[in-house]
């Protein structure tokens, strides 16, 4: 089972990314277990499928307006549905490849799955997430990590 | 094909990954004055026939890619010009990922995220094995 400690390893990744990529920090909020198989989802979310040593999801999910303000920090200026929908795919693939210099090469990740606009589609294969809340400027996401 | 290693002033860079946001940003931030970008790639399979294409000098690779992955990848386009400089661009951050892609014909890995002076440093040590 997923424990709780290794959680850090994801925290740590978000907070990278957020730093390197927008060169502008984002704070982590205190992570909360979910067992009603509801951790939730904003507008746009990246899911990524693990297998190997580990199974289950990991996913990002954020609004439009983050994900829009994130773009242009990384001077993109092509803010389209379709960019959105590949910079949250980008971010979910990029925290949980970093997963692997603590959890090594037998955690085995997917390309993203992108899933917008509808939320109902976000589910979890298992009904027990650990959820890492995310504060960017004025914006608020989410990574759910879903491991058996 | 030539060498990499050449003395022309100009190297081709063909940019290879399957986010559109990614290969934007590294043809944006790349600063190297000789280097040219022939040509950007959303999987594997599209890059081999690029290469085959536009015979790029320098190729920066993804990993995680639908189609063929940017190991095997990597792996053929050495098969089709043993000369091409290859810098590995992946979220893949275990050590045994980043050895596996030099055993197979890489000449150096950036682990994403970066900033654009990690990505032009990582192009320039590159191009200094040139």
């Amino acid at each position: 089972m997923f424990k709780e400690a290794e959680i850090r390893t994801f925290i740590e990744g978000t907070t990278n990314y957020f730093e390197t990529s927008a060169q502008q920090s984002a704070t982590v909020g205190s992570p909360y277990l979910v067992t009603d198989g509801k951790p939730g989802a904003y507008e746009y979310t990246g899911v990524i499928g693990i297998t190997g040593a580990r199974r289950g999801i990991v996913y990002f999910t954020a609004p439009r307006g983050m994900l829009t303000v994130l773009l242009m920090r990384m001077q993109e200026t092509d803010t389209s549905d379709e960019n959105i929908k590949d910079l949250v795919g980008e971010v979910a693939n990029t925290i949980s490849g970093n997963a692997r210099r603590d959890f090594g090469k037998n955690f085995v990740i997917s390309v993203p799955i992108v899933i917008a606009h509808d939320l109902e589609k976000v589910t979890t294969p298992h009904a027990r997430s650990f959820v890492i809340p995310i504060n960017w400027r004025t914006h608020s996401a989410k990574l759910v990590v879903c491991l058996e | 094909m030539d060498s990499a290693a050449g003395s022309r002033a100009t190297l081709k860079l063909m940019i290879v990954d399957d986010s559109n946001i990614i290969r934007r940003r590294i043809e944006r931030s790349q600063q190297i004055a000789r280097l040219e970008v022939v040509g950007a790639a959303s999987n594997g399979r599209a890059a081999v026939e690029m290469f085959r294409r536009t015979q790029p000098d320098v190729v920066t690779m993804d990993l995680t890619m639908p189609e063929m992955d940017g190991i095997q990848c990597v792996e053929e386009l050495v098969a089709i010009n043993s000369n091409v400089l290859i810098l590995v661009v992946s979220a893949l951050a275990d050590k045994a990922t980043a050895v596996e892609a030099i055993e197979k014909g890489a000449n150096g890995f950036l682990c994403k995220p970066f900033t654009d002076r990690q990505l032009n440093d990582a192009l320039e040590e590159l191009l200094s094995e040139a």
